[in-house]
């Protein structure tokens, strides 16, 4: 074993970063652990080095720690997480270390949470649809194997009963492989966290789950951490067992506040509202670590949740993020307040990797003309309800009533959807046609006219 | 030889590494960095003291292990193979680094830009004898079915040919030797390199003369680029940057294409690298792939490389310009190329201006753009090529007076401004009619042949603007006094620009026909679309209701054109004279009213 050099000569303590100094050896980015006085050890990441002088960032906090009595140990390996098979179905804290009952993890290997990036042309084009059950998301916005596709949402919206739908429906047509679930909690709520795992309980797919929990009172600057956990135990999964792995990030914008609070430690130029300058590439590494890779069987598709402060879509942390995944579900507070639910804001969602997974022995041949469709009849009709809003219904022409009328429909019958109301993907199709049969079929531009005369009879005559 | 340079590493923070004992290293040398190797490049000097920037991550390097300075610039390596290759952004080829080192990236891995065993047919274009100065041409190696690699001689290069001969060589074989008049000889290879941070020599700019057509109506029609000009795409996320480049990737008419995908992300990499083996190009019938040259740095890889991505890219761009073709480079994005030059600004200390950016940002933003124009090559025999480039921008929250939005509309010809809410109605490309310029439109006329089709292109495209414009006023009105207070022409105009923007500037990229509309069908589309504006409006001063006029069937099929195959495009010179018939009939119904 490397022998483990102390050194007793910190200097200073500043917020969540200490300096220590006279240090024969210390390598960028490896990890040490701080014992206090009273035997108690945290655990910390170095962020500079300069000549003899070290920089660190403590997970757990500083509060506590003094400058004359602690002691500081240099592991020289970076922080790491010990997989194997075992570790499905177990609790971890923010930091990977088990917080169930359960007997430790007796590790096939040990992983650099960093992980590596996958090389470009390794990546296999994510193109197999996945269900979700969810009429927003598989007639609009569908979700693919491999796919990153982020939740935005805004406090107190229902993006955890969202967030748990997918998970609990989340199938492959006609596919029966092996699957897992990791779920990152980062500063959310013990009751926000317990409600994911009851639910996996009540499906019976906690087996099949791998958690790792930062709770809203554990120490913030873990949040960094816990993400490159999570994804560090799904790469095992997916890549080293073959398993199709979905990932759950909630929330974050905790995880970027922790970022923030290093980089305003460290008096770094400050970006936008205070976020680090690389904000960016940070959220990047963990972002880009879904996917799937040529000849390898397993996959890894994401599902951040993360609240937009103030519900601003340009806030940093949901700007960055839109830059980086592969479209994004939005939820709306005023449709939520209408009364529809889930909220989704159907207009600005986006699923970027849906042309690939849809069509013809995927889905349904007629599924992208239908959402197309879809989405320029709702848009219209979205603008004539604030029309109306504004200069009242009489204002409105008898066809932009039409739309209004079609917006109103589509909202309370496609969008509204119970969390338990599990749809196939057909059903959602027949539902989008079913709803635009209130118009000609010159209005439907947007739909192949042999796909309209193949689907549409059907539903004329139920009208 | 020289005993090579070696510092030691004083500190590390994040991707900037300092190093002492660097006496006599110069600038933008590229040094190897630690014991595991890693590639960097000096990016300041202080006394013996260099700063570096790691293209490779850093984690596990110290304080004590050596710097190793190679005494060489960042350069790229330009020869045949380069066609059909990616690249990470310096020149590493991604496949080579797949098969050799598994399917994530590692680090301190040598390997490069060119295969050196591969085999290439040289067949010589001058004799022995022949005198030759730099950018001359020695002769043609057939890359693939769409690349005739010119060998050139390469730059600072002057003497006599001697021992040319044709046959097989790799890279690195001795093609030729170049004797010098002071008796120096130079051998010549089929590869050359080039220091990416400097443009390549010409023999002087000229000014554009030619659209680069795109098949993107809105583009081509409306705001056109030109073949060795300059465009920007800038747009909020989700509005259409990538899909816009990645068009015009397929369908640009130019000989070559650089795509430079630049801290954005790895499946969209992956879609480029699994169609273009795929798609046609439209002109030759060949897979797009060979006459493609992909740089992949993506947002999860060093961001110091990907600073260097844009320039590896623009130096191979160059070196296609060089022998005479069409090249157009795409950079998605170059705000992920500013950030980068922003961290590594910030590692170093230097004094931040706007946004944190370095103060140098406009000047580097601008020095890029400039490398891309229409010249006439240095160098025998005469040639003329260009290379447009075209930049995709990403601001914080979509907002255009972002630093880099800015800098760069300070130097590009043609801005295509991407609009959320056109994204959010699904009308692609978002590009936003109003608000777009292209400062090459006078060109288009040229696109035909026929020079009374090429004015007439250019009155429709004038019409069309206005109808655009005038629906964005009466929408207005509209809105203050509802649609009632609207004359029948105004109503028509609104019903027009409607089809304008649906049937018209609305493109498909992912449907088969729809994703290209050739300059000849752009010209029979707008032409039917304002037929029926035109028609219409005769019909209304005969006294037709507006109302009857909106529900005739023809429209369905002014609608639908766009679905026309390329070699049935005749079937839209029909749909105008069933516009005609059915005017006809609807006057003809008022009249006997
Ligand atoms: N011409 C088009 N035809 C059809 N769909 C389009 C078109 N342009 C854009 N889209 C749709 O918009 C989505 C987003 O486009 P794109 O990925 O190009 O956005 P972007 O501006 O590059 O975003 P980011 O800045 O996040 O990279 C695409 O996945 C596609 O669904
Ligand atoms: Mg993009």
């Amino acid at each position: 074993m490397l022998s483990v050099k102390e050194y007793q000569t910190v200097s200073s303590i500043q917020g969540p970063l200490m300096m220590v100094e006279m240090i024969d050896e210390a390598k960028y980015g490896h990890i040490v652990d701080i014992e206090l006085p009273d035997g108690s050890i945290r655990h910390g990441q170095i962020l500079q080095v300069e000549n003899d002088r070290v920089l660190f960032q403590v997970f757990e906090g500083t509060s506590g720690i003094d400058v004359k009595r602690s002691t500081v140990r240099f592991l020289a390996k970076p922080l790491e997480l010990g997989v194997s098979p075992d570790i499905l179905g177990r609790v971890f804290s923010g930091l990977g270390v088990p917080k169930d009952d359960g007997p430790a993890i007796i590790p096939d290997k040990r992983l650099d949470i960093n992980g590596q990036p996958i090389n470009p042309y390794a990546r296999d084009y994510p193109n197999e649809f996945i269900q979700t059950g969810i009429s927003t998301v598989d007639g609009l916005n569908p979700l693919v194997r491999g796919q990153k596709l982020p939740i935005f949402s805004g406090s107190g919206l229902p993006h955890d009963d969202l967030a748990a739908q997918l998970a609990r429906q989340a199938t492959v047509l006609g596919k029966g492989e092996e699957f897992a679930v990791v779920f990152a909690a980062m500063g959310i709520t013990f009751e926000a966290a317990q409600f994911f795992i009851d639910d996996l309980h009540n499906t019976g797919a906690i087996e099949r789950a791998v958690m790792f929990v930062n709770l809203a009172n554990d120490p913030a600057i873990e949040r960094i951490a816990t993400p490159r956990f999570a994804l560090t135990a799904a790469e095992y999964l997916a890549f080293e067992r073959g398993m199709h792995v979905l990932v759950i990030l909630n929330d974050m914008t905790n995880y970027c506040e922790a970022l923030r609070e290093i980089s305003a430690a460290r008096k770094e130029v400050p970006g936008r509202r205070g976020y680090p300058g690389y904000l960016y590439t940070d959220l990047a590494t963990v972002y880009e670590r879904a996917g799937r890779i040529k000849g390898n069987k397993g996959s890894i598709t994401m599902v951040p949740v993360l609240t937009m402060p103030e519900d601003d879509k340009t806030h940093p942390v949901p700007d960055l993020t839109g830059y980086i995944t592969e479209g994004q579900v939005i939820l709306s507070r005023s449709l939520g307040r209408q009364g529809v639910s889930p909220p989704v804001d159907v207009l600005p969602s986006l699923s970027r990797l849906k042309d690939k997974g849809i069509g013809k022995e995927k889905t349904r041949e007629d599924h992208a003309d239908l959402y197309n469709q879809l989405y320029a009849a709702y848009a219209r009709g979205k603008e004539m309800q604030e029309l109306a809003t504004i200069m009242g219904e009489a204002a409105l022409s008898d066809e932009d009533r039409k739309y209004m009328e079609f917006a109103n429909k589509f909202e309370a019958r496609y969008i509204g959807q119970d969390y338990y109301e599990n749809r196939t993907v057909f059903q959602t199709l027949d539902l989008g046609w079913e709803l635009l049969s209130m118009f000609e079929n010159a209005e439907l531009k947007r739909i192949d006219v042999k796909l309209i005369e193949k689907y549409m009879p059907r539903f004329r005559e139920k009208a | 030889m020289a005993e090579q340079r070696v510092g030691r590493v004083v500190k590390v923070a994040g991707p900037v590494v300092v190093a002492e004992g660097m006496s006599g290293a110069r600038m933008y040398d590229v040094v190897r960095v630690g014991k595991i190797n890693l590639i960097g490049e000096i990016v300041e000097l202080r006394g013996d003291t260099a700063s570096i920037q790691v293209y490779e991550e850093t984690t596990g390097i110290g304080p004590g292990e050596p710097v190793l300075d190679t005494e060489a610039p960042l350069s790229v390596e330009l020869g045949p193979g380069l066609i059909e290759s990616i690249y990470d952004g310096i020149q590493r080829p991604l496949d080579e680094l797949v098969s050799a080192e598994g399917e994530f990236m590692s680090r301190g891995s040598d390997m490069p830009g060119l295969n050196r065993e591969k085999k290439w047919h040289f067949k010589p274009t001058v004799g022995d004898g022949t005198q030759v100065g730099p950018g001359d041409i020695i002769g043609e190696v057939e890359e693939t079915t769409l690349m005739v690699h010119k060998i050139m001689i390469p730059p600072g290069v002057r003497g006599t040919i001697r021992s040319i001969s044709e046959g097989d060589y790799t890279v690195e074989e001795t093609v030729a030797v170049c004797a010098g008049e002071d008796g120096t000889e130079t051998t010549l290879t089929l590869m050359q390199r080039w220091p990416v941070r400097n443009a390549r020599p010409i023999a002087r700019r000229l000014a554009p003369e030619n659209i680069l057509v795109s098949g993107q109506r809105v583009i081509d029609t409306f705001f056109p680029i030109s073949k060795g000009g300059t465009a920007c795409v800038p747009g909020p996320f989700g509005t259409g940057k990538t899909v816009v480049q990645h068009q015009l990737a397929k369908w640009v008419d130019a000989d070559v294409v650089v795509y430079v995908g630049c801290g954005e992300r790895g499946n969209e990499m992956t879609d480029v690298l699994t169609e273009f083996p795929e798609l046609k190009d439209p002109r030759s019938g060949e897979p797009l792939m060979r006459r493609s040259v992909l740089i992949a740095n993506t947002s999860n890889m060093p961001v110091a490389a990907r600073e260097a991505s844009v320039y590896t890219g623009i130096t191979i761009a160059e070196y296609f310009r060089d022998m005479g073709y069409t090249v157009a480079l795409m950079a998605d994005s170059t705000s992920r190329w500013a950030e980068a030059m922003r961290e590594i600004s910030t590692r170093l200390e230097e004094m931040p201006a706007e946004e944190g950016y370095p103060a140098y940002l406009s000047a580097r933003i601008a020095a890029f753009y400039e490398r891309a124009g229409r010249v006439k090559c240095s160098g025998n025999p005469q040639r003329e090529g260009g290379l447009s480039v075209i930049g995709a921008v990403s601001p914080p929250g979509g907002d255009l007076s972002d630093s880099v939005v800015q800098a760069t509309l300070h130097v590009v010809k043609v801005f295509w401004s991407l609009k959320g809410e056109l994204a959010y109605q699904r009308h692609f490309p978002a590009i936003d009619w109003l608000t777009s310029y292209s400062f090459y439109t006078q060109y288009l006329q040229r696109m035909f042949d026929d020079k009374e089709q090429g004015d007439a292109m250019e009155r429709m495209r004038k019409e069309a603007m206005g109808l655009l414009e005038q629906e964005s006023e009466l929408r207005e009105i509209v809105r203050l006094v509802g649609a009632e207070a609207l004359s029948p022409r105004d109503r028509l105009a609104l019903e027009t620009a409607r089809a304008l923007r649906e049937d018209y500037l609305h493109q498909n990229a992912f449907h088969e026909v729809d994703t290209y509309t050739s300059m000849a069908k752009q010209y029979e589309m707008l032409q039917t679309v304002l037929h029926f504006h035109h028609q219409a409006l005769e019909a209304i001063e005969a006294g037709v209701e507006t109302a009857e006029i909106f529900k005739l069937a023809v429209r369905e099929d002014i609608a639908r054109a766009k679905y026309i195959p390329q070699d049935q495009i005749d079937k839209i010179g029909q749909i105008r004279s069933r516009i005609e018939e059915q005017m006809k009939q609807l006057q003809g119904t008022v009249a006997a009213k």
